[in-house]
């Protein structure tokens, strides 16, 4: 059998397909991997040419190559201060603004999802400590979500391997983890910090009760959903956030495919989505 | 090199227009909607947008007038869409625009219109 | 520790959650003075199976786009055919914003929207066989290749076969062939139709 190449053409044809269906644009420099994960796919369903796997996953009916696809090209994995400038943003922007437009003493409420294994809802509690000064004056509750129930035992129990810490500076290591049966242990503050629970985000039941949130971050979870869930989950978002709160997304994904009912908004440490005060 | 926008969800128009207008020496950059036009321009702004007016998610009017609005540029706007009534030019006018084409538009078409928004008409 | 642990429920219900939520009055308080109510409105009227025609109505005469959002989603959920014409009805819209709303709409039902395709394609108003055009890239059926060769064969409005050629330069296969070639003759003094019949020419013969 001859062996199976990608041509630059069918690489620019490629990446603009799946520019439009997900949002997701390769830079030229991600040629490499962006083959290599295409060949892959092209051998699993025996497709024998591009061409051919390219005509399937165009008229496919159901979208599940186009899933699988697109959960290979955006394999990730969490760990400790993971696009930390969104958590920058947090501090030096998001909050202030929020604080500033606040009526009565109510907490300042964040929700995290998908908690996955805690890394992230344990980062913004760090962040808020250790960023924030207006902390020692306001009370914030934060809640992280998770659809898969051992993940979230996990995420309570809060012990993590050499991984999830390496983007983490060395003084808070020390600060809030004791190394530990092979591992890293978070402190038990941490832990209580951070409220745990588990939600179906396309479930209207588990989300009902998930409102009055002034930050929401959902990072590198809609690349996964197909476009009617994404829709679902920027509508639910919507919802649980308080007027004037704000969206944080991941560093790939962008409101442009799923809604508009955010407004795009700059501050120097990243773009976020904002539910305006008053909409039109 | 003067930076232009197109905000069009069709891309082989997206195309057409970046032939035209690289050719005239142009920076030109893509976006297939107002809500991505809008995360473009936030990042690095242009210094003359080309805006279709149906388009998903936001579509031309609401780009153009969040763009006045906020403030966020005041850099000239040329609409251009399909249909040619005159309450859709007028809307074009009051959401922002500076001009507005009926399409198809033609290269030479396009690129007078650019050059007299951009103030290099007389070259 | 500023950290604070929200109480078991993770929220409180409000107040406009907290009436009957039947069926009937549902369909109620979609015309209610506040957005907030009508949004949960029409959020919840996804489960009554009878509310398409109320939510239908509200669509046409909602100003708010944070409502319309929801309908045109519970519709979705609907997806009767009633709930497929009030999206029709919203292509003629004189509101870009519901126009484009609805075709975003359309656009998440393929199954439902399929079999009226043919029909639309053969609307006297222009600008609706322009957005039918736009809703078919949305439709992964073989049939969508065949749909823009008929337009692109036949339809008399530049803009409309401008809109179909561009699409066909993403699906087009041999079997566009000669209809791509004839496009050009049919609009000779049309720059953009022969630069898109070229996209699209050139990409078919791409192996």
């Amino acid at each position: 059998m001859a062996e199976i190449s990608i041509s630059q053409e069918e690489f620019l044809k490629f990446r603009e397909f799946f520019y439009r269906k997900t949002g997701i644009q390769f830079e030229d420099s991600k040629r490499y991997f962006v083959d290599k994960r295409l060949l892959e796919r092209i051998m699993e369903t025996d497709s024998g040419s591009f061409r051919n796997y390219f005509i399937m996953l165009r008229f496919e009916t159901t979208g599940d190559e186009l899933q699988t696809l697109t959960n290979l090209m955006t394999v990730n994995e969490t760990y400790f201060f993971r696009e930390e400038y969104q958590f920058k943003c947090l501090v030096n922007s998001i909050l202030p603004e929020i604080l500033g437009g606040k009526k009565g003493s109510g907490p300042i409420r964040i929700w995290s999802v998908p908690s996955s294994s805690g890394e992230e809802a344990y980062s913004i509690a760090m962040y808020l400590l250790e960023y924030w000064p207006e902390i020692h004056h306001c009370d914030v509750e934060i809640i992280s979500s998770d659809i898969d129930t051992r993940i979230i035992s996990q995420a309570k129990r809060g012990h993590y391997s050499a991984r999830s810490i390496v983007n983490l500076p060395k003084e808070l290591l020390y600060k809030y983890f004791r190394y530990h049966d092979g591992g890293y242990q978070i402190c038990d503050d941490l832990r209580q910090a951070v409220a745990f629970t588990k939600v179906n985000l396309m479930k209207p039941t588990d989300v009902r009760g998930y409102r009055d949130f002034d930050v929401i971050f959902c990072r590198n979870l809609l690349i996964y959903f197909d476009d009617l869930s994404r829709r679902h989950a920027a509508d639910t978002f919507y919802d649980a956030l308080n007027p004037g709160g704000f969206l944080c997304l991941g560093h790939s994904e962008s409101m442009s495919r799923i809604s508009s009912l955010y407004q795009v908004r700059k501050f120097s440490d990243a773009v976020v989505y904002h539910k305006t005060k008053e909409t039109k | 090199m003067k930076r232009i926008l197109i905000v069009d969800d069709a891309a082989t128009l997206r195309l057409y227009y970046r032939t035209i207008l690289e050719g005239a020496g142009y920076h030109v950059v893509e976006a297939i909607n107002g809500v991505e036009a809008m995360e473009k321009t936030l990042q690095a702004p242009f210094d003359l947008y080309i805006v279709d007016i149906n388009m998903p998610m936001q579509d031309g009017y609401g780009f153009v007038r969040e763009l006045r609005g906020r403030d966020v540029s005041q850099a000239p706007a040329m609409m251009i869409s399909t249909e040619s009534a005159a309450n859709d030019r007028s809307r074009a006018y009051a959401a922002g625009a500076n001009i507005y084409l009926v399409k198809p538009v033609k290269p030479d078409e396009l690129l007078a219109n650019c050059r007299l928004l951009l103030g290099e008409a007389h070259q | 520790m500023p950290f604070v642990n929200p109480k078991e429920s993770p929220a409180t219900e409000h107040d406009e959650r907290k009436r009957l939520r039947d069926c009937a009055s549902l369909e109620l308080q979609l015309t209610d003075p506040s957005p907030a109510a009508r949004r949960w409105a029409a959020k919840d009227l996804a489960n009554c199976p009878g509310a398409t025609s109320a939510l239908v109505a509200q669509l046409q005469n909602e100003p708010e786009r944070s409502v319309r959002a929801v309908i045109l989603t519970s519709l979705t959920e609907l997806g009767d055919d009633e709930a497929i014409a009030g999206m029709v009805a919203c292509l003629r819209s004189e509101d870009a914003a519901i126009r484009n709303e609805a075709i975003e709409t359309m656009k998440l039902l393929p199954n439902q929207v399929s079999p009226i395709m043919a029909n639309l394609l053969d609307d006297p108003d222009p600008d609706v066989r322009i957005f039918t055009v736009n809703i078919l890239e949305s439709l992964r059926s073989q049939n969508v290749e065949e749909w823009l060769k008929t337009v692109i064969l036949h339809d008399d409005h530049v803009n409309v076969c401008a809109a179909a050629v561009d699409l066909l330069g993403e699906v087009a296969t041999s079997a566009s062939r000669e209809a791509l070639q004839g496009l050009k003759e049919r609009f000779p003094d049309e720059p953009f139709i022969a630069f898109a019949a070229d996209v699209a020419l050139k990409r078919i013969d791409t192996p």
